[in-house]
């Protein structure tokens, strides 16, 4: 077999198995966990009719999201109102391609042996490649407000762009911090970085604590989740939607808080290392993805537990928080870590 | 792995999302109901009548942040790949980027004086 095909037939296995994860069993768990959990705090007994537990509770939504009937407004621009579920969906699942899973496994194939990075893509664009695609996302979300002729969905639209956009600027500046000291762009080097030297977190206290607020603003979880603020706005930009195109605006949340808390893994907390442990050999490599998805669960874990624990910020407070707070803050954290690595210190 | 090679597997992934949307919705239409009603086509209106025009007005201080953040956004993008050399560039690196970081600085503080962030 020719490397290039290897190459191939690998990149072909690698997104099988992290769409596997994320999309077959992560997504319908965390939509199971997070019902479970608001039932949990708010002492009622949640989900748990079907099957053990409630777990095949998903799977009875996806088979009821089939058999919806699929409504397109009449006033709605037909074309673009079904395109947004795709501009949002697509990208979401797509943005797990730069982010590194594990070490690296070594395959033994018709005699020879190959090491095969666990990351889909190690392009040089790296972590610029996520926040393109995020920003694609967006499109969808302001499409989908728009083209459905309705009020409500509008106003949801254009909310939530905006507070995307807002904080999208405090986590990308925050994040420079990291790419400082890395020298790359490439998540894989930021791991390898965190691994010789200290979890990134440490030093960039401030820079992580913004992404992480951010993370939230940018998923449009609570405390930020405006956009659906369903007391005034019924549903906010999926208003209009039905059948499997709503399931997809929904998918599409869900696996952006999954990629969010990867990559805030990812920056801040080692990724996949652990301190004082090399990862090699096979054992190493599963050693590794496990304690990926642990620290990612952890994340995913906060996301959930943040959203039934506080309430709702105003649509003024959120602005001010991310353009008069976050946005200076995250220029001192970038001047902080400019000057440790200019001194050599970091 | 700089090269257009690497990024083959991203468009492997895109291409596979594509297939997959469509092969959902796909079995939408074929399994889900079609019985199209002149009400069930009607936008959203909390079960009534409408009441009046769905595109109406929007503030003019979204116009603003989206400018605004059209502004930053290219700016903070030149960070990046300065970001990535400063260890080998050090202090004088670090220094010739201050003027551009305080005209971004500026910028900030002259549109919180002009009241841009403000939401009344």
């Amino acid at each position: 077999m020719s490397p290039e095909l290897f190459n191939v037939a690998a990149a072909g296995a690698k997104i099988a198995f992290v769409w596997g994860v994320v999309l077959a069993a992560l997504l319908p768990m965390l939509i199971w966990a997070e019902r479970r959990v608001a039932a949990f705090i708010q002492d009622r007994p949640g989900p748990n009719r079907v099957g053990p537990l409630g777990l095949f509770q998903s799977l009875a939504d996806a088979i009821k999201f089939f058999m919806k009937e699929d409504v397109t407004p009449t006033y709605a621009d037909r074309f673009l109102f079904n395109l947004a579920p795709w501009i949002t969906l697509v990208p979401a699942i797509t943005t797990f391609a730069i982010i590194p899973f594990g070490s690296s496994l070594p395959v033994t194939l018709g005699g020879q042996t190959y090491d095969v990075p666990l990351i889909i893509a190690d392009v040089n664009v790296g972590v610029l490649y996520m926040f393109a695609l995020t920003s694609i996302g967006i499109y969808g979300i302001v499409l989908a407000g728009y083209t459905s002729n309705d009020k409500f969905s509008l106003l949801g639209g254009i909310r939530s762009s905006a507070q995307i956009i807002s904080y999208e600027l405090a986590m990308g500046i925050s994040a420079i911090g990291v790419f400082m000291t890395a020298g790359s762009l490439r998540l894989p080097e930021v791991v390898a970085y965190q691994q010789q030297h200290i979890w990134n977190v440490v030093p960039q206290i401030l820079g992580a604590v913004i992404f992480i607020i951010s993370a939230f603003a940018e998923t449009n979880r609570l405390p930020f989740d405006l956009p659906e603020a369903e007391a005034e706005l019924v549903a906010g930009y999926h208003t209009e939607y039905s059948a499997f195109k709503f399931a997809m605006f929904f998918m599409g949340e869900y696996a952006n808080m999954v990629a969010a808390s990867a990559l805030i893994v990812t920056l801040y907390f080692g990724g996949w290392s652990l301190p004082g442990i090399a990862f090699t050999g096979v054992a190493g490599a599963l050693l590794s993805i496990a304690v990926f998805a642990a620290k990612t669960g952890l994340f995913i874990f906060i996301f959930l537990w943040v959203r039934w624990t506080l309430p709702r910020f105003r649509y003024d407070q959120l602005m001010d928080l991310g353009w008069k707070v976050f946005l200076p803050l995250s220029v001192l954290n970038l001047l902080y870590v400019a000057i440790l690595v200019a001194a050599g210190k970091a | 792995m700089g090269t257009a090679e690497a990024f083959l597997p991203i468009l492997l992934m895109l291409t596979a999302a594509m297939a997959i949307a469509a092969l959902l919705l796909l079995l939408n239409t074929l399994l889900g109901r079609k019985v199209k009603t002149v009400r069930k086509l009607a936008p959203y209106e909390s079960g009534m009548p409408l009441l009046d025009a769905t595109r109406k007005r929007i503030s003019v201080k979204f116009f603003i942040i989206a400018m605004i953040f059209i502004i930053f956004d290219a700016e903070t993008a030149f960070f990046y790949p300065w970001a990535v050399v400063l260890r080998d560039g050090g202090w004088p690196l670090l220094l010739a980027m201050m003027p551009f970081l305080g005209i971004l600085v500026f910028a900030d503080i002259y549109l919180w004086k002009k009241g841009a962030f403000d939401w009344e």
